[in-house]
């Protein structure tokens, strides 16, 4: 198959989230490509809309939910609005998976915290979905999640789901408080200095805005957290996501293939630098 | 084994080649540079002429004989033909609920490259690794290097602006080349003498007239390259140039040359490696067909960084200079196991204020100012 050809994909099923937030489920539509098509958590496809361009996206369903693939998307520029007027039953291009993955296998036994900030909590659903459904799979589990607004939060109702199951726990916290907020007010970093983790056992799965994770990772490792147990996943410019066009460089790295989901001991000289 | 073919009997290898079905490639005057572009044969080659190059400045001036070869490298590089300026990826046109996507066809060309010095050779070496050695290689790329016959060509004469020895990349030839060439021109005489890199360059030699050169002949012919090598107008030190700039994404000489550059991205168009790309899609009024196509790009861009949210990555000048400089120099050697270098100096040549990178790096190598 040539890598850069989008390969015809029905939405089988659109969701709305939110104000402009969609879940897309798509299924390709050449079974040959179906049938080959194999994810794992973390990692994207680029979907095409017709006439528009592709850009990359997230894939947050499960890897066993057969030949269904989902992503939730925020409709934000041409491309992303494009794909977001679809209707189901329409075509769109689909080009992946591409990139590194989540540590779920190394993440067995263990406790999962899982930090994310602000809209860019896609590439972590996919794991969260993973984790929940393997429960007995994984020790404790901890989501840290950061709204500017309250009116930021989506999937309320998946986060009080999740708030319920065994042995985990859910903090939300927001920038500013408003509304009917009865969860904390201030930022992801500060909310981590109050989760009691043990750092032995304990492996991190980050995403959201670099100023957030920047400031999260100094107040883990701060906590005793080990640079190797910290994953989080970038974003940059992607053009190709074969690794040839240059657009996603992060020093050495290419997001397209050696991430988006990075181990921090492995960037943290570049990671703090600006402008990178 | 090396060969000897006469000044003359060069038209006999250019003819072959092109009976074979090569387009025919080389170096020609044009606009006042030697560019490549598609040549007849011998007679299109810039005999007479030499360049004089130094940092932002390029002239031709006439030589005392009549070489075909007596000049550096120009504006243009051999990428212009294996990783073309713009293409088409695709077409696609709606069809029922949907669309059908058509790839573009490999374009077939099978291009013959006249005079591919030993830095270009590497140039393209390099690229090979990022095109066709990664995960997902490119066809049109590997349609177009698969198709190539080169002919390679020991330096006769350094630019201005060279420093391939100290990026260990010419003047000599070493290997990738189906014929090897060096011209000659002493006590009255012209020639050239060639080595087989290839059977396929064996097959086109075998074609023309030629003889098993002299061990005198041999001798000229390297003494051609020694010299080359001794008239580097530049030289860059590369101990441990990966830490170098590793250790100094602060330092001050960063905002020093952001002060001089433009941003304009010659120095990424005319590097013989750099390989980045952007891709647009067109589509009809109708919105019923659109083709992708994928053009040239460059770092100093402001888009080529931006996301949504974020903006642009490297907003500032320095940011961007300091990104090429470092992936040619540093990040290159992890991402590909070599430099992104070659020494060829065409980036010091056509950056209209002279911006050097042999001094940037002499310059990280002292405290910061
Ligand atoms: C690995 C990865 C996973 C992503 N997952 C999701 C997801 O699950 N849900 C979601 O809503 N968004 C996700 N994004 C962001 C999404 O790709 C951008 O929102 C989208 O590219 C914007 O394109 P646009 O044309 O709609 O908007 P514009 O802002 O006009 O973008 C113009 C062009 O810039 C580039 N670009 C802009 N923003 C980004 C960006 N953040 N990342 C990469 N390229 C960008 C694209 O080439 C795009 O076509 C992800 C990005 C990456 C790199
Ligand atoms: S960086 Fe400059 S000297 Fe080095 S290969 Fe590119 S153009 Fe030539
Ligand atoms: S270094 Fe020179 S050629 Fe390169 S972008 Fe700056 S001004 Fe242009
Ligand atoms: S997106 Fe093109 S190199 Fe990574």
């Amino acid at each position: 198959m040539n890598a850069l050809i989008p390969q015809p994909a029905e939405l089988v099923e659109k969701r709305q989230e939110a104000e402009g937030i969609y879940t897309l489920r798509v299924r390709l539509a050449a079974e040959e490509t179906r049938r080959a098509y194999r994810f794992l958590p973390g990692q994207f496809n680029m979907l095409y809309a017709f006439g528009a361009g592709d850009v990359p996206m997230s894939i947050v369903s499960d890897p066993e939910d057969g030949e269904v693939i989902g992503h939730t998307l925020r409709a934000v520029g041409p491309v992303t609005k494009a794909l977001a007027t679809l209707k189901e039953g329409e075509v769109l291009g689909l080009r992946g998976p591409f990139g590194s993955s989540w540590p779920l296998e190394e993440a067995k036994g263990r406790d999962v915290l899982i930090v994310t900030g602000g809209l860019g909590c896609a590439p972590t659903l996919g794991a969260l979905h993973y984790l929940f459904r393997r429960r007995e799979d994984y020790s404790a589990i901890k989501i840290v999640h950061g709204v500017k607004a309250p009116k930021d939060l989506i999937l309320h109702r998946q986060f009080e789901e999740w708030r319920r199951a065994p042995n985990t726990e859910v903090h939300l916290t927001a920038d500013q408080s408003g509304g009917r907020w009865k969860h904390k007010v201030g930022l992801v970093p500060h909310l981590l200095a109050e989760v009691a983790f043990d750092p032995a056992k304990t492996l991190v799965m980050m995403c959201g805005p670099e100023v957030m994770m920047r400031l999260a990772i100094k107040q883990l490792i701060y906590k005793g957290l080990a640079a190797e147990r910290i994953y989080l996943s970038l974003e940059r410019n992607m053009k190709c996501a074969l690794g040839f066009c240059g657009h996603c460089q992060f020093g050495p790295q290419f997001i397209c293939k050696d991430g988006p989901v990075l181990r921090y001991d492995r960037i943290h000289g570049i990671f703090n630098l600006k402008e990178v | 084994m090396a060969f000897l073919v006469e000044r003359p009997g060069l038209e006999g290898i250019f003819q072959r080649l092109r009976g074979l079905g090569y387009e025919l490639v080389g170096p020609t005057v044009r606009e006042g540079a030697i560019v490549y572009d598609s040549i007849r044969g011998a007679a299109d080659l810039p005999a007479g002429w030499t360049d004089v190059q130094e940092g932002g400045n390029y002239r031709l001036k006439r030589r005392d004989d009549d070489a075909l070869f007596g000049y550096a490298v120009g504006p243009h590089s051999w990428k212009k033909f294996l990783h073309p300026p713009r293409r088409r990826l695709w077409q696609a046109s709606r069809e029922g609920g949907g669309f059908e996507i058509r790839p573009e066809p490999e374009s077939g060309r099978r291009y013959a490259f006249v005079g591919v010095r030993a830095c270009e050779l590497k140039a393209i070496a390099i690229q090979d690794r990022v095109f066709l050695e990664g995960q997902y290689p490119d066809p049109s790329y590997r349609g177009l290097r698969e198709g190539a016959f080169l002919i390679g060509l020991n330096c006769g004469q350094a630019g201005g602006t060279c420093f391939c020895v100290s990026m260990d990349a010419g003047p000599a030839l070493k290997s990738g080349f189906d014929l090897g060439l060096t011209e000659v021109l002493a006590e009255g005489r012209h020639y050239f003498v060639v080595e087989v890199g290839s059977e396929a360059g064996a097959e086109v030699l075998g074609a023309v007239s030629h003889r098993e050169a002299s061990v005198e002949e041999v001798a000229a012919a390297q003494g051609v390259v020694a010299a080359t090598a001794g008239q580097m107008g530049r030289a860059m030190d590369t101990a441990g140039i990966k830490e170098l700039f590793y250790k100094n994404y602060e330092h001050g000489r960063w905002d020093e040359v952001a002060d001089r550059c433009l941003a304009c991205a010659n120095c990424t168009m005319v590097c013989p490696t750099c390989f980045c790309t952007t891709v647009e899609d067109v589509t009809d009024l109708k919105g019923e067909h659109s083709e992708r196509w994928q053009s040239w790009d460059s770092c100093f861009t402001l888009d080529f960084s931006y996301t949504h949210g974020a903006g642009p990555q490297r907003a500032s000048t320095r940011s961007r200079y300091r990104q090429w400089l470092s992936h040619k120099l540093a990040t290159w050697i992890d991402q590909f196991g070599s430099s992104g270098c070659v020494g060829c100096g065409r980036c010091i040549t056509w950056c209209p204020v002279g911006i050097d990178l042999t001094e940037e790096v002499a310059a990280l190598r002292k405290p910061s100012p």
